[in-house]
C-alpha cells in the first residue's frame, strides 16, 4: 500500500481518476500505457542503437580528449583539447616526438571530393532520368544496367577502376592511345588522383541519382508537362523552367545520401592506395583510420573522427529537421 | 509524358523512326556501355590464362589462335581466386546471414513499436534511429575496437563454445562481434523501411483486431508479420548487399587474420613481387561481387526500391 511506486502511479493518473469519479481506465496506468506495452518491440533495438551508435559517439568524444596512443589503455584522468589544437594548427603533441600535420589538407580534399562527386552525380542522374522518362522501350533493362554498379562493393569498384586506369593495360589509356595520346599515369598522378576517384564513384552512384530523380519526375502530374507544351515551350525550356524546379525535394534527398556515400568512400580509397593515398588524395576518413589503426594515435584519430562527424551532422540535421517539419518521418 | 513520340516528328521523317528517337536510344545505349564496360573488361580479362595475357585488348574475349594478342581462354584465374578467397567467402557467409536476419527482424519490431502502436514521444526515439543512418562510421571506430577487444570478454567467453560445438573455431568470436555491430548499424535503415511500409497499412484492420481483444503480440504475429513479407524481401536484399560489401568494420573489428571476410582478402589479391596478375585480380573481384550481383540481377526491382527509400 505504501509502496512508493504505487503512490507515484496514483499521482500520475490522479487527476483523471478523480474527475472520472469511478474506476480508472486501464489505458491510463503506467504498465498498460502503449509506450510500455510496446516496449518489448522497440526497446531492444533502441538499446542496441543507444549503446553501439550513441554510446560509441560519446565515448569517441571522450577518447579524443585523452592522450591515448599505442597498445596501452586510455587514461581518462587528464582530459584536454590538445588533439584539436594539433588537428587545426599542427605541431608536436605531448604524446608524440614527431611533428603532426594539421588536417586542413585532408579537409580540403574531402570537401572537393564530396562537392565534385555529388554535383556530377546529380547532373548525370537528372539527365539519365529525363532520358529514361521518354516512354522508352526496355525501360527496365536500361534502369537495371544504370543501377548495376551500385550493387558492387567499393573494394570491387576499386579493383575494376585500378585496371581501367592502368597506364599499360587500362582501357582509358588504350582509348587515349588510339587518338595518339601517350599513356598517362592516372592513379599515382597527384594532379589526377582526386578526379579519378570522383569519376569512379560517379560511375558507381549516378544510377542512384537517376532512380531518385525518376521517382520525382513520375510524381509530377502530366498536366504540367502538357500545359508547358500548349504554351509552346521548347523541351529544354520546359524542363528548365517548369520541371526541374519541382524536383527540389528529390535533389535534396539525393544530395544528402550521395554526400554520405562520399564520406564513406574510405573503403574505395583503401582498396586503391592502402593506408597511404598520398597528400593529394587523402580525405578525413582515410586520415582518421591511418592515424588510429596504422600509426596507433588513437586519441588523435578520434579527434579527426569528431570533426568528420560534425561535418556530417551539419549536412544531415537540417535535412532531418525539414523532413520532420514536413511530416515525412 | 511522351514528347519524343509526338506525331509531327513522325510525319516529318515518314519512316516511323524520328531522328530524335534514334538519338535518344543511341544515348541510352552509350550510357549503358559506360556502366557495363568496366565489368565487361573485368570478365574478359578474368577468363584469360595469366601466361598468355598481354593486356593489349583487355575488353576482347580471349580467343588467342583466332584473335592474336587477346590471350588464351582459361578458367584457371577463377579457380585460383576461389581457392584464395575461399576462407574469406565462408567467413562472409557466416557474417552476412545472421546479421541480415537479425537487423531485419529487429528493424521490423522497432518499426511496429514506433508506428503501429502509437504513443507520445515515439517520434523522438524514431528520429534518433533515423539519424543513425547518416553517421560516418569513423566516429565510432576506436570505441568499437576498444569495446570488442578490451571491454567485453567475448574472446574468453567464446573459448568453451568453440571447444564444445563442432565447426566453431576460436576466431569466430570476431565474427560474432562483427554480426552484433552490423546488426546495430543496419537497424536504422531497416526501421525506416519498415516504418514507411507500416504507415500505409490500414488502421481499421488493426483497430478491429484490438477491439476483438487481440494483444500487441498477437497483432504483430498474426497481422503485421504476414503483411511485412514483401518489405522483408526489400530489407534483406538491401542489408545483404550492404554487409557483404562492407570493408571498414571488418578491417577495424576483425582485422587481418583467420576471420577476415572476402572484401578484406580481395584488397591484396593478385599483387606480388613479380607485378600484378590482372586475370587473377579481376577473377577475384568478380568472385567477391558475384553474390551481390546475382541478388541484384534476380531481384533488381526490390533493390531499387530499397535504395530509393
Amino acid at each position: 500500500m505504501h509502496n512508493p511506486l504505487t503512490i507515484l502511479r496514483r499521482r500520475l493518473r490522479g487527476r483523471d481518476a478523480r474527475t472520472d469519479g469511478g474506476a480508472t481506465e486501464d489505458g491510463e496506468s503506467f504498465l498498460s500505457r502503449e509506450s510500455v506495452r510496446s516496449a518489448p518491440f522497440w526497446l531492444p533495438p533502441a538499446l542496441l542503437i543507444g549503446v553501439f551508435v550513441y554510446g560509441a559517439i560519446g565515448w569517441n568524444v571522450l577518447l579524443s580528449l585523452t592522450d591515448f596512443t599505442g597498445l596501452g589503455t586510455p587514461d581518462y584522468g587528464s582530459l584536454d583539447f590538445e588533439n584539436y589544437v594539433v588537428a587545426f594548427q599542427g605541431g608536436t603533441p605531448s604524446w608524440s616526438e614527431l611533428t603532426v600535420d594539421p588536417i586542413w589538407n585532408s579537409l580540403q580534399n574531402t570537401v572537393v571530393l564530396v562537392v565534385g562527386f555529388a554535383a556530377v552525380c546529380l547532373v548525370l542522374g537528372l539527365l539519365l532520368a529525363i532520358l529514361v522518362d521518354q516512354e522508352i522501350r526496355f525501360e527496365n533493362t536500361f534502369r537495371t544496367i544504370y543501377l548495376l554498379p551500385m550493387s558492387l562493393s567499393f573494394v570491387v569498384t576499386a579493383k575494376f577502376w585500378l585496371y581501367m586506369y592502368n597506364p599499360q593495360t587500362g582501357l582509358i589509356n588504350i582509348a587515349l592511345g588510339a587518338f595518339g595520346f601517350g599513356p598517362v599515369e592516372i592513379v599515382q598522378n597527384p594532379d589526377l588522383k582526386l578526379a579519378a576517384i570522383a569519376f569512379a564513384l560517379v560511375w558507381q552512384f549516378s544510377g542512384y541519382a537517376m532512380v531518385v530523380y525518376l521517382a520525382g519526375l513520375r510524381a509530377i502530374p502530366d498536366s504540367h508537362f502538357e500545359a508547358a507544351r500548349v504554351d509552346g515551350a521548347s523541351t529544354v525550356k520546359m524542363y528548365w523552367r517548369v520541371i526541374i524546379p519541382q524536383l527540389r525535394t528529390a535533389t535534396v534527398s539525393a544530395l544528402v545520401v550521395l554526400t554520405v556515400f562520399a564520406l564513406k568512400a574510405f573503403d574505395f580509397l583503401f582498396s586503391m592506395y592502402g593506408y597511404q593515398p598520398g597528400p593529394s588524395a587523402d580525405i578525413l576518413a582515410t586520415r582518421m583510420v591511418r592515424e588510429a589503426y596504422s600509426n596507433g594515435n588513437w586519441a588523435y584519430g578520434s579527434a579527426i573522427a569528431v570533426v568528420l562527424f560534425l561535418m556530417a551532422l551539419a549536412i544531415v540535421s537540417p535535412y532531418i529537421y525539414s523532413q520532420y517539419k514536413r511530416g515525412a518521418l | 509524358m511522351s514528347f519524343g513520340t509526338s506525331t509531327d516528328e513522325e510525319t516529318e521523317t515518314g519512316t516511323g523512326y524520328p531522328l530524335r528517337r534514334v538519338v535518344l536510344y543511341i544515348t541510352l545505349v552509350a550510357m549503358g556501355a559506360f556502366y557495363l564496360i568496366p565489368i565487361e573488361t573485368g570478365v574478359m580479362t578474368s577468363l584469360t590464362s595469366p601466361g598468355s595475357y598481354t593486356g593489349q585488348f583487355p575488353y576482347l574475349p580471349p580467343l588467342e589462335p583466332l584473335l592474336s594478342g587477346t590471350g588464351e581462354f582459361s578458367l584457371q584465374p577463377w579457380q585460383t581466386a576461389v581457392d584464395l578467397l575461399g576462407q574469406g567467402l565462408v567467413n562472409s557467409v557466416i557474417l552476412v546471414v545472421p546479421a541480415t536476419i537479425l537487423s531485419g527482424l529487429l528493424g521490423s519490431m522497432a518499426a511496429y513499436g514506433l508506428t503501429t502502436v502509437s504513443w507520445r514521444g515515439q517520434i523522438a526515439i524514431y528520429i534518433t534511429f533515423v539519424a543513425g543512418i547518416f553517421i560516418p562510421y569513423q566516429a565510432v571506430l576506436v570505441p568499437l575496437t576498444q569495446f570488442w577487444y578490451n571491454v567485453v570478454p567475448l574472446r574468453t567467453a567464446f573459448q568453451p563454445v568453440a571447444y564444445w560445438v563442432p565447426f566453431i573455431q576460436n576466431y569466430h568470436w570476431k565474427l560474432v562481434a562483427l554480426i552484433v555491430t552490423h546488426t546495430a548499424y543496419g537497424l536504422p535503415i531497416c526501421t525506416l523501411l519498415f516504418r514507411a511500409h507500416y504507415k500505409k497499412l490500414s488502421d481499421e484492420m488493426i483497430e478491429a483486431a484490438r477491439l476483438d481483444g487481440a494483444s500487441i503480440y498477437r497483432i504483430y504475429r498474426r497481422i503485421i508479420l504476414p503483411l511485412s513479407v514483401p518489405m522483408f524481401a526489400v530489407v534483406f536484399i538491401y542489408q545483404f548487399t550492404q554487409i557483404w560489401n562492407d570493408l571498414l568494420f571488418a578491417l577495424t573489428i576483425v582485422q587481418f587474420g583467420d576471420a577476415s571476410v572476402v572484401t578484406q582478402e580481395l584488397v591484396g589479391l593478385g599483387v606480388s613481387q613479380s607485378g600484378t596478375n590482372f586475370p587473377l585480380r579481376m577473377a577475384g573481384a568478380l568472385v567477391a561481387a558475384l553474390p551481390t550481383l546475382l541478388v541484384y540481377v534476380l531481384f533488381g526491382e526490390k533493390f531499387a526500391k530499397g535504395v530509393a527509400a
